[in-house]
């Protein structure tokens, strides 16, 4: 279990004497087994939360206890030992560029001085696991991102840790990579019984393998809770915001006046466009929409374009006012 | 044209012990200026503001030691470390104490070197080390000095080459190899052909030590495979 109470983090300001809160009065419990997921916007301060775990990065204020062990009462020492037990991958693999993928996994073996023969055994179980048996002798420099992040899962795995902190382990990753990555991690967790904390910007990384979910947002969690929970109803803005897909518009577009309706948990199954077009009897140009039904709720943005006349224009705003209250009209 | 002169070097064999004393001067010079300016270079890179054990006074201490002594000009210094030289090999003359300069020159060199190859390691390569709870001087060992190492050997031979250099320009206070026989014979004797041969010569020793030290580097070097 990793608890982490009170905590804060706040880094002295490049420029002038001030402080930078990176992380502010942080609780959270990680449960043994479990994977949790911390999403957030980038700089919300969700690295250096994960950075906490294990200490790489020393709060400022509160306590992280792994097991009911207060790490930050640990000696230099103490630590080293207990971060054996938590593995940790990174964005950027991080792997040792002049070694092979077998020398890597071993790595951390040397380390504890494990007998040779034994080590080698250890990794080439862990790299059957990972699927790189065959490539053992190669650098990584001659392998693909996904297979390099293989790699640093087979060496953070080789301890035997409980505990695998993945820091935006898909974020470089494309979305097939991605998918084959978080479910080996899914794997991990349920044959080995490893406890895996993820970091990520994704919410589809959230909705393929976390069980709980916290969000964060500007140094704060603002939300935590199962996955469904948080999914069908977000309460905060910014959880919001992360499960709502946005609508991206090329600016290239032609003109022309637009309006962006917002589906905020309003039943998926009222047609809207399709009711709105038939009422006032004015043509629309769907010119982008990517909306997600989660439980019988319509999540996402439909961006629409009226006609030029401004007639029709006011028909369509007043038909929607009526109707369906939650839209933007942009310039 | 050949001089007699010349000719009369090769065959008392002056100027093949000119070649062999700029070789062995060089080589055991840099040798020993690593053993002082690899651990210095370390010391600088670890305990600098980013590295894996900041130590502010230290580093700042070694920093200002290393830049005075590099910002003296190597025929100065020279001079000023006659008095070192006498002290650690008996004589201020020679070859032996055209080491001592050369390594009291190019020690400081070196730790810079080597401290901005440790320094292009991949921070994040180091993270993950402590992250699998890497004792600091492991760090160094199993990390910075073997990721390091193409950068470390393409260093040593810019410090070598450079201090092939040096060992021309001790030649003028009493050094002996190619540098003093370009002097004593070619320049103050007039022989302008002796001097171009002694040119020649060093130019063809640079080119054979920056060769096979590239090669070695581009051997070694794991990230280019493909």
């Amino acid at each position: 279990m990793i608890e982490i109470k009170h905590l804060n983090k706040t880094f002295p300001s490049r420029h002038g004497s001030g402080e930078i809160v990176a992380l502010d009065d942080i609780n959270l419990t990680v449960r043994d087994g479990e994977i949790f997921g911390i999403i957030g916007l980038s700089g919300a301060g969700k690295s250096t939360l994960v950075r906490c775990m294990n200490l790489l990065e020393r709060p400022t204020a509160g306590e992280v206890l792994i097991d009911g062990q207060d790490l930050m009462a640990l000696s230099h020492k103490e630590l080293l030992a207990v971060r054996r037990n938590i593995g940790m991958i990174f964005q950027s693999y991080n792997l040792l560029e002049q070694r092979t993928v077998l020398r890597n996994v071993l790595y951390p073996l040397e380390l504890i001085d494990t007998p040779k023969d034994k080590a080698v055994a250890r990794a080439m179980k862990l790299l059957e696991l990972v699927g790189l048996a065959d490539r053992k002798d190669s650098y990584p420099s001659q392998l693909s991102g996904g297979q390099k992040q293989r790699v640093a899962i087979a060496r953070a795995l080789a301890t035997e840790p409980h505990y695998l902190l993945c820091d935006e382990a898909t974020s470089a990753l494309d979305p097939n990579t991605t998918a084959a990555i978080l479910e080996l991690l899914q794997t991990i967790n349920r044959t080995m019984g490893v406890t895996v904390v993820v970091i990520t910007h994704e919410m589809t990384v959230i909705d393929k393998i976390c069980h709980r979910v916290a969000v964060i947002d500007k140094s704060h969690i603002v939300e935590i809770g199962s996955v469904d929970e948080v999914f069908a109803n977000p309460q905060s803005e910014r959880a919001k915001e992360l499960i709502l897909p946005r609508v991206k518009v090329a600016s290239s577009i032609e003109s022309g006046r637009r309006i962006r309706l917002v589906f905020n948990g309003e039943s998926s199954t009222k047609p809207v466009v399709s009711s709105l077009v038939l009422e006032c009897g004015v043509p629309v140009n769907i010119m982008a929409a990517d909306t997600k039904d989660i439980g019988g709720k319509a999540y996402g943005q439909i961006l629409l374009e009226l006609p030029p006349e401004e007639r029709q224009v006011q028909r369509v705003l007043a038909w929607l006012d009526h109707n369906f209250p939650s839209y933007n009209l942009e310039v | 044209m050949i001089s007699d002169m010349l000719k009369q070097l090769w065959e008392q064999g002056i100027l093949q012990t000119g070649i062999w004393e700029t070789v062995y001067m060089t080589l055991l010079s840099t040798l020993i200026a690593y053993g002082l300016g690899l651990p210095l270079g370390v010391i600088l890179a670890v305990t600098d503001k980013g590295g894996i054990k900041p130590v502010a006074w230290l580093n700042k201490v070694l920093g200002v030691i290393v830049n005075i002594l590099r910002s003296i000009p190597f025929i100065v210094l020279m001079v000023a470390m006659l008095p070192l030289a006498k002290l650690i090999v008996g004589t201020s003359m020679g070859n032996k104490a055209m080491v001592v300069m050369l390594v009291v020159a190019a020690a400081p060199y070196v730790a810079r070197m080597v401290e901005s190859s440790l320094k292009e390691v991949n921070p994040g390569v180091i993270e993950a080390a402590q992250a699998m709870g890497t004792p600091n001087f492991k760090i160094i060992t199993k990390v910075l000095l073997p990721e390091a190492k193409p950068a470390l050997i393409v260093g040593a031979v810019i410090s070598t080459v450079t201090i092939l250099g040096y060992s021309a320009m001790a030649s003028t206070i009493g050094g002996g190899g190619l540098g003093s026989i370009a002097i004593v014979y070619g320049y103050q004797r007039f022989k302008d052909d002796i001097t171009w041969v002694c040119v020649i010569l060093m130019v063809i020793i640079v080119q054979v030590l920056q060769e096979v030290g590239m090669f070695i580097a581009r051997k070694t070097d794991k990230r280019t495979h493909q």
